[in-house]
């Protein structure tokens, strides 16, 4: 044990920050807490190489010329964009980021049940990471981040192995981190916290483990199979060797589509923890927030095929899986309608978490709708492969996904850090990211309706004032990011300390000290309330929350 | 595989209440962590069902479009070691659950023998895999430049039309398939191998078993997938 220093008015306790300050006691610990810290360094890490490559390809798309990089160079440059972005930042997130951090503390659990395979899980993403880079650095793969048949079996040169044994790797990260939550979430609850008063959050993230497990192992057989045909040649993609090429797209898709809503159900189950927060209400209609992550987890799987609207599938496969896209907007319309009627009567108070709520529903009910032009098959036909297509996923993966994961790291920074952030520079970059994010993608709907395909490094001048717009919006939106960074680290420093429930929030991470003592509670709690119970938390914490 | 909280000595900084040296820190009793365990397991269990899955779906869609080629290459493959190894797998299955048996018996030496056997029993099946592969090289049935077919009569001297393209897409899902499975036996091995060690160095009782129990489910799954393969593969059209 580490010796506790203790001065007058600081933690006087040991707490899972200063339990050990080795670098051993930190790559070799099995505290879900000081794991998630380790994928929050990794994964912001990646953040910003993934948007490095974003700038890259802003800037290149400046001009119409291509002036910066040539054909060759910007197909390997969205390609690592897309790669780093999804397979390394917003598939883990969200839930190897604060689900890690939070499941247990929201659960009155010690930990998560299987510690040394959670920590296997950031291992095996580290791996992950250093194969990509290493993708990186010998050359690039230039096949998008799709790697459809038969260009990435047969007649591109880069590197399509070490690619996809990137994405195994950091698939099986996904894997365990997915068993450990439903494992964690059916054995580990406190005493009293039955399945109607979880936090939403923790529904959220069940729905995505039940993704992660049923989806991720079929994308690495896929891949799999793509690097068996090109080093041994078996054809299984091949249209020459009796093979289907629209069988690869099938099963990457039946991974890839539902790998959407790994990535935005826990931003959402942030949502749902904000906005009853900073509207001092109990969520409007618990059950049928909690139940729509379990519908979209499940209508999710079955909506794939609307990415091959134009590849050959049949009519009637198509209007099927056109119906289906419809069908699982209502679920997210669920969610989206209950939050709205949750702000509706409550004592709203406009902290930084919740100026991220109120983005996300914004960007995210654009981006939902839009998918459901895209749904539509004769608009498909018209739009597949534009920038529409481009400005909706944007939309959904990145303002969905960063504005819930944003408000959540603000939300519980001080549970985290023990340390209370700036709000007035945090009010500023919630500013900036939203209109950032909006000037950079809202454009790319104009353009990809007038035609401009993805993918093309250069285009006809009549595009340009749109792609200004763009390139212009996305360097407001890097400013947006780098905000968090900076304040974020100087807070652990200079930050004012941070009381154990600072937005007298109900949620059983709050019951303990900031941060949290190493096994999260000196007791083992019991639970003998509703989730959010905002009415029954005594007069003087009724009070809406500091905000300095 | 499974979280076998056999070493729970290596978490540091940790306070043992409970006097099982088996329970990890973070669990309330014994009970709470073998239903994690196994439920962890079967978790796991339904990831390798997915994994296998693709290509089961794969077989499939080519199977219906190419199936005379399909039934034509099949018949290329050895029933009587296909069968022998079918053998082979249902009895380890047995010796696993004797092994489970023995385990909550609290039978040591009982325990470490069915365990070996059952590791040699997934080795006989692998020795034997391997010269059916070998076989497959003889005859140029592997994927591949060299790849050839030429056999287009069944066993009653029917001829089949076969498209070579065709067949050899069988065949690459046949390598693809049961390379895939016979990873997985090598895996179960040497899982098996270490409990084995284990089991000698006295680390289970009656009261704590759980690592065999579900390295058990584990083999069980592989020997599942084998029972779907084999008439996949070997016996399409074999009816006469």
């Amino acid at each position: 044990m580490a010796s506790t220093a203790v001065t007058a008015n600081q933690a006087p306790k040991l707490n899972y920050l200063n339990n050990g300050h080795s670098l051993k006691s930190w790559l070799l610990t099995t505290d879900h807490k000081r794991i998630a810290i380790l994928y929050l360094i990794s994964v912001t890490t990646f953040f910003f190489l993934g948007g490095f490559f974003a700038m890259l390809i802003r800037l290149e798309l400046l001009t119409p010329q291509g002036d910066l990089m040539q054909a060759d160079t910007y197909n390997k440059v969205f390609t690592m964009h897309g790669m780093i972005m999804v397979f390394f930042f917003l598939i883990p997130v969200v839930p190897a980021v604060l689900g890690n951090f939070l499941v247990p503390l929201m659960i009155g659990a010690k930990d998560l049940a299987f510690p040394r395979i959670n920590l296997l899980s950031w291992y095996l993403y580290v791996v992950g990471g250093l194969l990509i880079s290493h993708v990186m650095l010998t050359g690039g793969v230039d096949t998008g981040w799709t790697f459809y048949s038969p260009f990435s079996t047969e007649y591109t040169n880069t590197k399509i192995v070490e690619a996809g044994l990137a994405a195994f790797v950091a698939g099986f990260s996904s894997i365990f981190t997915g068993l450990n939550f439903i494992v964690t979430i059916h054995r580990m609850r406190a005493p009293g916290l039955t399945w109607n008063r979880l936090p939403l959050f923790i529904w959220a993230n069940y729905a995505t483990s039940i993704i992660m497990i049923l989806g991720t192992p079929v994308v690495a057989i896929t891949i799999i199979l793509v690097a068996v045909e090109r080093l041994f040649h078996l054809g299984i993609f091949d249209p020459r060797l009796g093979g289907d090429p629209l069988l690869f797209q099938h099963l990457f898709w039946f991974y890839s589509h539902p790998a959407v809503y790994i990535m935005i159900l826990p931003s959402m189950g942030v949502i749902s923890e904000l906005i009853t927060c900073f509207s001092r209400k109990r969520v409007f209609g618990y059950n049928f927030i909690a139940l729509s992550s379990i519908a979209i987890a499940v209508i999710g799987f079955l909506v794939w095929a609307h990415h091959m609207f134009v590849a050959g599938i049949s009519l009637y496969a198509a209007m099927i899986f056109s119906f289906l896209t419809f069908f699982v907007g209502v679920p997210s319309a669920v969610k989206v309608f209950n939050w709205t009627a949750t702000l509706y009567k409550g004592s709203i108070t406009y902290a930084t978490p919740m100026l991220y709520a109120f983005g996300f529903m914004g960007l995210f009910t654009i981006g939902g709708l839009t998918g459901l032009f895209l749904a539509t098959l004769g608009i498909d036909v018209h739009v597949t492969d534009t920038y529409f297509v481009v400005a909706h996923f944007h939309y959904v993966m990145v303002g969905g996904v960063l504005m819930g994961y944003l408000g959540g790291m603000h939300f519980w920074w001080p549970k985290i850090s023990g340390r209370m952030y700036p709000e007035g520079w945090a009010k500023l970059s919630a500013l900036l990211v939203f209109v950032g994010f909006n000037l950079t993608f809202f454009p790319q709907f104009i353009l990809g309706y007038v035609g401009m395909p993805r993918r093309y490094w250069q285009y006809p001048p009549e595009f340009q004032v749109l792609n200004v717009l763009s390139t212009a919006g996305s360097s407001v939106l890097a400013m947006g990011y780098l905000l968090p960074m900076i304040y974020f680290l100087w807070s652990l420093k200079y930050g004012p300390i941070a009381e154990a429930n600072p937005w007298h929030a109900a949620g059983l991470e709050w019951k303990t000290t900031s941060p949290p003592p190493t096994f999260n509670f000196d007791e083992t709690p019991v639970v003998t309330w509703e989730a959010y119970n905002y009415d029954e938390i005594p007069d003087k914490e009724l009070e809406a929350p500091v905000v300095r | 595989m499974s979280d076998s909280p056999v070493t729970a000595g290596s978490v540091t900084t940790m306070e043992h209440e409970a006097h099982n040296p088996a329970l990890l820190h973070h669990f309330s009793d014994a009970q709470q962590q073998k239903n994690a365990a196994s439920l962890g397991m079967w978790l796991f269990l339904v990831t390798e069902i997915m994994f296998f899955g693709g290509m089961f779906c794969a077989y499939l869609v080519y199977r219906v479009a190419h199936f005379n080629s399909f039934a034509a290459a099949s018949q290329q493959l050895s029933i009587g070691m296909g069968a022998f190894n079918t053998a082979v797998l249902i009895v380890s299955s047995v010796t696993v659950v004797l092994a489970v048996k023995a385990a909550e018996a609290g039978k040591r030496k009982l325990l470490v023998g069915y365990l070996v056997v059952t590791v040699l029993l997934g080795m006989t099946f692998l020795v034997v895999k391997g010269f059916e592969y070998r076989e497959k090289f003889e005859r140029h049935h592997v994927p591949g430049p060299t790849f050839k077919f030429t056999d287009t009569f069944d066993d009653n001297g029917k001829q089949i039309p076969v498209n070579p393209k065709e067949a050899e897409l069988f065949f690459s899902l046949y390598f693809a398939m049961t390379g895939m499975h016979a990873l997985h036996m090598i895996i179960g091995c040497g899982l098996f191998s270490v409990l084995a060690i284990f089991a000698w160095k006295g680390h289970y009782s009656p009261g704590y078993f759980t690592p065999i129990e579900n390295a058990g489910l584990y083999w069980h799954l592989v020997d599942i997938i084998w029972i779907y393969l084999f008439p996949l593969l070997y016996l399409i059209s074999r009816h006469s």
